[in-house]
This record gives structure tokens, C-alpha cells and sequence, in this order.
């Protein structure tokens, strides 16, 4: 087909189209100001709009965990601290052959096929270029085993966490507690604003007790991030406050020195400084590791733990309700010469039995010496432990100006100290029994909680207060673990001022009668501790106590020897010194420990040690 | 010799000049403007491939094959396009009907023929044969068309746009149907034809919508409320105009825009590559990319209203405006006017295919411009 112009109509259709054309061009000019026109709105209209959105999808914040506080003993040995661990970590996306590395990362450390599973459902969930932790807690050899081999696993790294430590283990299981992870329970508790990045908090003891001091302050940290979540750089950083360390009142060489002692026992020991409360030596036996619910303990092993013999997560200072047996005598004593039942010089006859006035049954209450003290005064009460003395005592009184008297030093109500779940123990009244039992009190009753048993229970940490009350003459404290606070912010010390109130008394010389008479069951000639006074060096006073497990049948030949050792009387003593000016009050229940004055001794090394190391001497 | 400056102003020497493109077929202006893109676009493209210089490369390579290929068709002159036209037209659209039966599936669409030398996409050579064949067929025809004209006209357009939609591939069929209606417009088709057709599309459009794909439906909904999938066929369109919204006044300056560098916008080198533009220069740099742009398709409209003969005319005006219709629409698709077809930003987007073709249809306004001579001879 030949190329024809159309010259006829050439300058006719030339105009058509330079028209066409002006038309078509001015469209393009008018619908490129409208695409401008939107720009504009988009950039400067909405403007801040997007600007936020882009920094919302840039600017990520991050939660720094701050270092938890650490314990010390008041004399500055560790008793929580932090210890770094370290952990085997992968990042998938730097790995070539996965299955090669985690079959020669296998050959140097224990790789156990459930790390394996879990490293595996890990990566299917987790973003290629996070780290997955593969193996945790490595020891020493296999750290230096990596750390050797590392150039032939690139993708693999070892990370250093700081995760709690207890170097004590087992001597301070039930003071300083553990920590655990943060579970359910704990999220509704706390702020979890600032536990964000936190994984584990105090679950027990001093650990929970003091959780606000020892946590910090979780720091922020501002970073950019890009579309898959990796950080890019940090932008802004506002630094982690570090917990406050703890400084307790107790001296890790008595805690161990009265764990020691204890032997094989279950029991409790406590020593207060009676003048500001300070808890010197808080054990409860047996202990356990509490590094093992730091990192999640196994189910078998906690049931162990929690259902072996001697139930070695029971914390028996505050949880354990004892009846205190003969070491209530002091405080029933004290009752009845403060309440004029009793004259001070007051002596009646002790037949090794005694029978309750207007009782037509004639049943006999035993002595715990069944021929009889013969004549006894308060003295010679305490120095014995005449049970029939504090029977008439206690029939003189009644049980309720007993329970009222003894309700100021603290029986049957919480002490306050600075642990959690303490238990109130009991302290009856006719009252008490009408409410809980719905049934009257008999007078039989009285006689029975004149020497400390029947409904009467003390925890030990109870018993111990009184105790410190009795040697601080009427000098009532709140025991404190804590001496005082290390703030990290601005390194100051935050102190407690021991809080207390007297017990006033008619008389003051009413103390000194009850400190010689204590006095005597240590060092008189038939004290029930005499033995350990024998020698002494310092003058310490005291009361021994053998508590019932069971009750005994009338007349019935009690032997020690022929029943299982779990049903051997619980051993308690009180005491302290020296007489003259008390510095350590010492509270020592022993289960099945069989007689009070066995535990005598404990109280002894204990004071003893306390007044070479503090200068008391 | 060495030049002087003088030299280098003398008249003579510039004639010189000129006379020299003249004979290589070049159009100085036009070239400037493209080079002038084509540099900007590097520098984008650099920023937008977090400087990967493996990407550049690529780039460059593209558009020296693309410049090669614009040179080439510069030298055809545009007779020899007119005795060319139908037969092109004919072999595109027996291949389209081939890549419907037998052609290779790319990204969900049936749109390749594999040559098994080289992989070849058909429709995109329609974008400049589909224009070629309606100015062949009306500039013999006296203007304005009759309603016969007209009515081969529409099936002219018609018939390669049917076949690209099908594929489907949306983009390409309205960049098709565009190329073609164009020749129509510039031919003096009639304003009452022109105003009736659009209200009979108006009238189509729900029909249409029976018509089209889900995911093609999607697009449309997505637009009007890109909220309602902020994470699935949404999440494009919200990052991209956050990426323009923050740009601002003044922009976040070269290769620090946020929303770019760090993996938000996606598709950032290729059919979003404006918005990282936008994010980086701000409305400023829209203003002078868009000018720059205008005058490239205004340049191109001046070549065609000083071409000598209606073939060159057709041409020249229906590829400037086609050029334009690539513009608006990926600029309108990226700040959120528009639904999300693939159209790239033209000379600045990653990718080889369209590069070619725009610059053949560049080599084809060159050749309407300097082959002029020819023909008055």
C-alpha cells in the first residue's frame, strides 16, 4: 500500500488536531494539579497524621529489667545474689545446616532430645533472626568446651543472663526465701508496668516479704526497629534503678552454729537482741535448696520436698504451732504474782498429783515427778518445773485473766515480723471455745493450760518474742529480719526503728524474782538445766519445756524408748543472757527432741558466741 | 582541536549540532528530559534498594538496552511504520490468543510466551502496535471519522484489550485501551460520540463489576476503604501514603526515608517506588518530578502537532498522552486515588518490559520529529 498524504485536507485536519491536542494537554495539566492537590493533602494537611504513623511503625519501647537488690547477713556475707548464667543460644537465620550443627553442637554439650523439641517448636514460631535459647545453665566445662569450638558453629552463641543465686543454700532456705518466675497469681499483684521484661519475683520469705525494695526500677529503652521487629539502634535510654540491697539482722555464724546444733532434728531456733527486736538467728530445720525453684523445680522433686518426713518446706518458726509446754511457766508466773494469786514467797504442798477442788471424779493431774516436790515456792517452782504449783496457779487464776494477762506478750496473736503467712497460734479463753467449738469450758481445762498444754500453741517465732519481752523486762518488740536498706539510687541507708511497747508491772522487783528463778532452772542445784549451767562462765536464764505429741492415758508407763521416734515429745527451751543485762534471748523448739533441757545447750553456745563476737563479755 | 567556550556558542557550531542529532534522529530536547528522568530515577532506585548496587547495575544495563532500542526505532522512519502497522497488529494479536492458550503463569496471570530464547510478553508490545494500527487505519480516513470509522475503530481497540484483560492484566488492557482511544480523540471524534460513550460507560460500570476478579474487586473496595484489610491488600496502600503523608513539605532527605529504609512500604523499588519518593523529597520534589514529567508529555504533543502528516500526528499525540496515562496512574494508585493496578512509575521503576517499550515509543516520536524532511523532499 503506498504512503498517501492527504494534502487536500491536510491544513483542515492539522487544525483539528492542534485543537485536539490544546484539549487533551490541558486535561493532563488539570489532572496532574489534581494529583498534586492530593500530595498536598497527604503531606501537608495530614501531615502529623502520617508523621505519627511513621514513627509508630519505626519507634518501638523496650523494657530494660533492673538488677535485683542483694542480701546480706549484717556482718556482709551474701546471702542472695546475682550470678550470671550462661545459656546456649542459635540464630536460625545464620545457620546454614540446622540439623548438622544441633548433631555437632550435641557432641560437646548434653543436648536432651525434649532441648531439641522445644528449640525446634521455638524456631517454627519465632522471627528468623531471634535468638532461641537452645541449652540453658551450662557448667563451667562445657562453656569453655563451646567457647573453643565456636568458629565451627557461626549462628551459635553464648549468652550470659544474671539469674539469682543462694550461696547458703539450705541454712537460709527459710529466711531469705527464692525467687520463681512470675506466674498468674503474681501478675494481678504487682504493677506490671514495671515488672515488664521481669521474669522472676520473691516467692517466699525475705524475697517476698521485701519484693518492692529488692526489684528497681525497669528502665526503657526507645529503639528503632524495621518491618520484621529486628532492632536497628537504640534511640533514646532511660537506664534501669537497681534493687535495694537488704542488710538483715542475722549472723550467718550462729544461723549455722544453731542449725548444727539441731542435729537431725526438725525443728526451729531463734535468737532476738530483746532491746531492738534484731533477729540474729532464724533457722528452720530441715531446709532445703532454694536454687532449685529458682530455675523451675521438677515436679518429682518438689513433691519430695513437700511430702517428705520432715516436710522440709514447712517453715516451722512461723508456720509451726507447738504447745509450749513448761516454758509457759515463766509467763503464767509472772500472771500470778502481777495478779496477786500468788504471794511471791506464797509455797504450797506438792503430793506429785493434784486434784481439782469440788472435782467428784477425783481425777488425778500428775505431776511430771511422780513423788512430788514436797514444798514449792515460785522459785523453786520455776527451778523444777513443779506442774502442780502452776495447777493450783492456774485454778486460782482462771483461764481468762490467763488469756488476758498473756495476750500482752503476744500469745495468740501475729508478731509482725517481716516474713509472710505467720500463724496465730492459740490462746484459749471461755470465750474462744464457746465461739470455735460451740462448747463450755471446763475447769479441767484451766489446770491443763496452767503448764502450757491442752489448746495452748505458740509458732516458735511467737514463743520467741515473749521470750525477748521477758529478758528486755517488759520491753514488747515487733522482731525485725531487716537492719537496714542500701538504696542503690543514692547509695543512702534506709535504717528501721524497732517499734515497741512495755508491758508494765505492778512491781519491777516482780522481774528479778522471775530472772533468779529463771536463773536457777540453768544453774540451781536441781534446775532441769542444770547440766548445761554446770562450768558456765556467764550467768544465763532460761526454762525448759516438753510438749505432748500425744496424750497419755491416765497411770500409763510412758516410755520414750518403745515409740517410734515421731512420737517422742517435742524438746522446747527459752533463755537468755546474761541475767544481769540481757543482750540474746534464745527460742529453741525441737521436734520429738524429747526433753527441753537437751536443747539447753543450744541456747548456751549460741549466747555465748554472741557475746565474744559483740563484745559483751 | 581543542574547543573553545566561544566556540561552543558559535551559531555555526550549534547548527553544527543540530544538524548532526538531526542526522542520528534525535530530538536534543526530548533526549535531555529523558536522560534527565532517567538519572533522578537511578537515584531513587538507589535509595529505595538500600543502595544495593547489584540492583543499579541491573538498572543501568535496562536502560541502555532501552536507549539502544529508542535509537534503532529513531532511525525507522515513520513510512515505513505505516506499511508496517497492520502486520504488526495482526502478529500481536495471533500471539496474544497464543499466550492464552499456551502461555507461561507469572505472579497469577497468564502473560508470558515462552520463546525458549527468550520470555516475551506480548501485550506489551500492543501498548505501542495498538496505537501504530488506529493511526495506519484513520489517517486515511477523512476527520472527523465517520461512525463507520468509529465502529472499526472500537473493534480495533477493542479486540487486544479483550485479550489482555482476560489474562488477566488490567494495567496493561487500560494502558491499551488509552493508546487507542487517544488516536480516536486526537482524529476528531465527534464531542457528542465522546460524551455519549462515557455515559454509556457510566452506565456499564456495574455490569463490568460482574465481570471482574475477586481479587480485581478487592482492589476497588480496598481503595475506598483501605482500613477494612489493614494487613492484607490495605497494608500497601496505607504504607505508601504514610510514607507520602510523613514526607511532608520538605521530605525526610535522601535515603533516610523511615518508612522506606526500614522495610514498611513494600514493593518500594517497583510500583511504589513514587512513594519513597515522596517520603524522601517531599512535596517539593513531587512538584519539580511532576513537572519534569509534564514537560516530557508536552514536548512530546509539540512533536506531534508539528508533524507533517496525520499518521505522525496520531502517533506522536497518542504515545505523549499514553506516557502521561502511566503518570497518573501509578502516582494516583500509590496516594490512594486510585485502585492498585500494576502500572510502574515509567522510566523510574525496577523492571525491563515496560522500560523497552516506552522508549520505543520515544524512539517512534524522535522518528515523527526528524524524519519530517523526508517527506517534503
Amino acid at each position: 500500500m503506498p504512503y498517501r498524504s492527504h494534502v487536500s485536507d491536510h491544513s483542515y485536519e492539522a487544525s483539528i488536531f492542534k485543537f485536539r491536542a490544546i484539549v487533551a494537554a490541558i486535561i493532563c495539566i488539570l489532572l496532574l494539579g489534581g494529583l498534586l492537590f492530593r500530595l498536598a493533602w497527604l503531606q501537608i494537611v495530614d501531615y502529623d497524621h502520617f508523621a505519627d504513623l511513621s514513627e509508630n511503625n519505626r519507634i518501638r519501647l523496650m523494657e530494660v529489667p533492673p538488677t535485683r537488690g542483694l542480701i546480706y547477713d549484717r556482718n556482709g556475707v551474701i546471702l542472695a545474689e546475682n550470678k550470671p548464667t550462661f545459656h546456649l543460644e542459635i540464630i536460625p537465620e545464620q545457620v546454614a545446616d540446622m540439623d548438622a550443627m544441633l548433631a555437632g553442637l550435641g557432641k560437646i554439650v548434653t543436648l536432651s532430645e525434649n532441648d531439641i523439641k522445644r528449640f525446634k517448636d521455638e524456631m517454627r514460631v519465632r522471627r528468623s533472626f531471634q535468638r532461641i535459647s537452645l541449652r540453658t545453665r551450662l557448667n563451667e566445662e562445657e562453656v569453655a568446651r563451646l567457647a573453643v569450638n565456636r568458629h565451627r558453629f557461626p549462628g551459635m552463641d553464648i549468652s550470659a543472663r544474671l539469674s539469682r543465686y543462694y550461696p547458703q543454700g539450705e541454712a537460709t532456705s527459710h529466711v531469705v526465701g527464692y525467687v520463681g518466675r512470675i506466674n498468674q497469681r503474681d501478675m494481678g499483684i504487682i504493677d506490671v508496668g514495671n515488672y515488664r521484661g521481669t521474669t522472676h519475683i520473691g516467692k517466699t520469705g525475705l524475697e517476698k516479704y521485701y519484693e518492692s525494695e529488692l526489684h528497681g526500677k525497669v528502665g526503657r529503652q526507645k529503639v528503632e526497629v524495621n518491618a520484621q521487629g529486628r532492632i536497628l539502634r537504640v534511640i533514646e535510654k532511660v537506664p534501669p534503678v537497681a534493687g535495694n540491697d537488704l542488710v538483715l539482722n542475722l549472723d550467718m555464724e550462729l544461723q549455722h552454729m544453731a542449725e548444727d546444733a539441731l542435729g537431725d532434728l526438725a525443728g526451729a531456733v531463734i535468737a532476738i537482741e530483746p532491746h531492738n527486736g534484731a533477729v540474729v538467728v532464724f533457722v528452720s530445720k530441715p531446709g532445703f535448696d532454694p536454687n532449685l525453684f529458682v530455675h523451675g523445680i521438677s515436679h518429682k522433686k518438689y513433691n519430695e520436698l513437700q511430702h517428705g518426713v520432715d516436710k522440709p518446706l514447712f517453715n516451722r518458726t512461723i508456720f509451726g504451732q507447738y504447745p509450749p509446754g513448761s516454758t509457759f511457766k515463766p509467763f503464767i508466773g509472772l500472771a500470778g504474782i502481777e495478779q496477786r494469786r500468788f504471794g511471791p514467797k506464797e509455797s504450797i504442798m506438792c503430793r506429785g498429783h493434784y486434784l481439782l477442788p469440788g472435782d467428784d471424779t477425783r481425777r488425778k493431774y500428775r505431776d511430771w515427778k511422780k513423788q512430788g516436790h514436797g514444798m514449792v515456792d515460785f522459785t523453786k517452782a520455776m527451778e523444777q518445773s513443779c506442774d502442780v504449783y502452776f495447777y493450783e496457779l492456774a485454778y486460782r487464776m482462771g483461764i481468762n485473766s490467763m488469756h488476758d494477762f498473756l495476750a500482752q506478750f503476744g500469745f495468740g496473736e501475729k508478731t509482725g515480723i517481716d516474713i509472710l503467712g505467720e500463724r496465730r497460734g492459740l490462746l484459749p479463753s471461755t470465750e474462744w471455745k464457746k465461739r470455735s467449738r460451740g462448747k463450755i469450758w471446763y475447769p479441767g481445762e484451766t489446770l491443763i493450760a496452767g503448764i502450757g498444754q491442752g489448746y495452748m500453741l505458740t509458732t516458735p517465732i511467737q514463743l520467741a518474742v515473749a521470750t525477748a519481752t521477758l529478758a528486755g523486762r517488759g520491753e514488747k518488740i515487733v522482731p525485725r529480719l531487716l537492719k537496714e536498706v542500701h538504696l542503690s539510687e543514692n547509695d543512702t541507708v534506709k535504717k528501721r526503728e524497732p517499734s515497741r511497747h512495755m508491758i508494765k508491772l505492778r512491781r519491777d522487783s516482780h522481774w528479778d524474782l522471775l530472772f533468779k528463778s529463771m536463773e536457777k532452772v540453768v544453774h540451781g542445784t536441781w534446775g532441769t538445766a542444770r547440766a548445761t549451767g554446770w562450768g558456765m562462765k556467764f550467768k544465763m536464764a532460761g526454762k525448759t519445756g516438753t510438749a505432748q505429741v500425744f496424750g497419755i492415758a491416765q497411770d500409763e508407763e510412758y516410755d520414750a524408748e518403745t515409740v517410734a521416734r515421731k512420737l517422742r515429745d517435742h524438746g522446747l527451751f527459752i533463755g537468755f543472757g546474761p541475767v544481769k543485762d540481757p543482750v540474746l534471748s534464745v527460742t529453741v523448739v525441737a521436734e520429738n527432741g524429747e526433753h527441753g533441757s537437751a536443747m539447753a545447750p543450744i541456747a548456751k553456745k549460741l549466747i555465748k558466741r554472741y557475746m565474744e563476737k559483740y563484745g559483751h563479755e | 582541536m581543542v574547543m573553545s567556550s566561544a566556540q561552543f556558542f558559535d551559531a555555526d557550531y550549534q547548527s553544527k549540532t543540530a544538524r548532526f542529532l538531526q542526522f542520528l534522529h534525535i530530538d536534543p530536547v526530548l533526549l535531555a528530559a529523558l536522560l534527565l528522568l532517567m538519572a533522578a530515577g537511578l537515584g531513587i532506585l538507589y535509595s529505595a534498594s538500600d543502595g544495593s548496587m547489584e540492583i543499579i547495575q541491573r538498572q543501568v544495563i535496562r536502560l541502555s538496552i532501552a536507549f539502544a532500542v529508542m535509537f534503532i526505532v529513531a532511525q525507522i522512519p515513520q513510512h515505513q511504520l505505516y506499511l508496517w502497522a497492520p502486520w504488526f497488529f495482526a502478529l500481536g494479536i495471533v500471539l496474544l490468543v497464543l499466550v492464552l492458550l499456551a502461555g507461561d503463569v507469572g505472579k497469577g496471570a497468564q502473560r508470558w510466551l515462552n520463546l525458549y530464547v527468550i520470555r516475551f510478553q506480548p501485550s506489551e508490545m500492543m501498548k505501542l502496535v495498538t496505537p501504530l494500527m488506529l493511526a495506519w487505519y484513520l489517517c486515511e480516513k477523512p476527520a472527523p471519522p465517520k461512525l463507520s470509522a468509529l465502529s472499526i475503530s472500537l473493534v480495533l481497540v477493542a479486540l487486544p484489550t479483550m485479550l489482555i484483560a482476560r489474562q488477566p492484566d488490567l494495567g496493561t488492557a487500560l494502558l491499551v485501551a488509552a493508546a487507542g482511544f487517544f488516536v480516536v480523540f486526537l482524529g476528531g471524534l465527534r464531542w457528542r460520540y465522546l460524551f455519549g460513550a462515557i455515559f454509556t460507560m457510566l452506565a456499564l460500570i456495574p455490569v463490568l463489576w460482574q465481570f471482574m476478579h475477586d481479587y480485581q474487586k478487592q482492589r476497588v473496595l480496598t481503595l475506598l476503604d483501605p482500613e477494612s484489610d489493614p494487613l492484607g491488600s490495605g497494608y500497601h496502600i496505607i504504607q505508601s501514603m504514610i510514607a507520602i503523608g510523613s514526607g511532608g513539605i520538605y521530605g525526610k532527605g535522601w535515603l533516610n526515608g523511615t518508612q522506606s529504609q526500614l522495610d514498611f512500604l513494600p514493593e518500594r523499588t517497583t510500583d511504589f517506588i513514587y512513594a519513597v519518593f515522596a517520603e524522601e523529597f517531599g512535596l517539593m520534589g513531587a512538584i519539580v518530578l511532576l513537572s519534569l514529567y509534564a514537560f516530557i508529555i508536552i514536548r512530546g504533543l509539540y512533536i506531534a502537532a508539528t508533524a507533517q502528516d496525520s499518521f505522525g500526528r496520531l502517533l506522536a499525540g497518542s504515545l505523549s498522552l499514553t506516557f502521561f496515562v502511566y503518570l497518573f496512574v501509578n502516582v494516583g494508585m500509590v496516594s490512594g486515588i486510585l485502585p492498585v493496578v500494576g502500572v510502574p512509575l515509567p522510566l523510574v521503576s525496577y523492571g525491563g518490559t515496560s522500560m523497552v517499550t516506552l522508549m520505543a515509543g520515544f524512539g517512534m516520536l524522535m522518528s515523527v520529529s526528524t524524519h519530517r524532511r523526508l517527506i517534503a523532499k
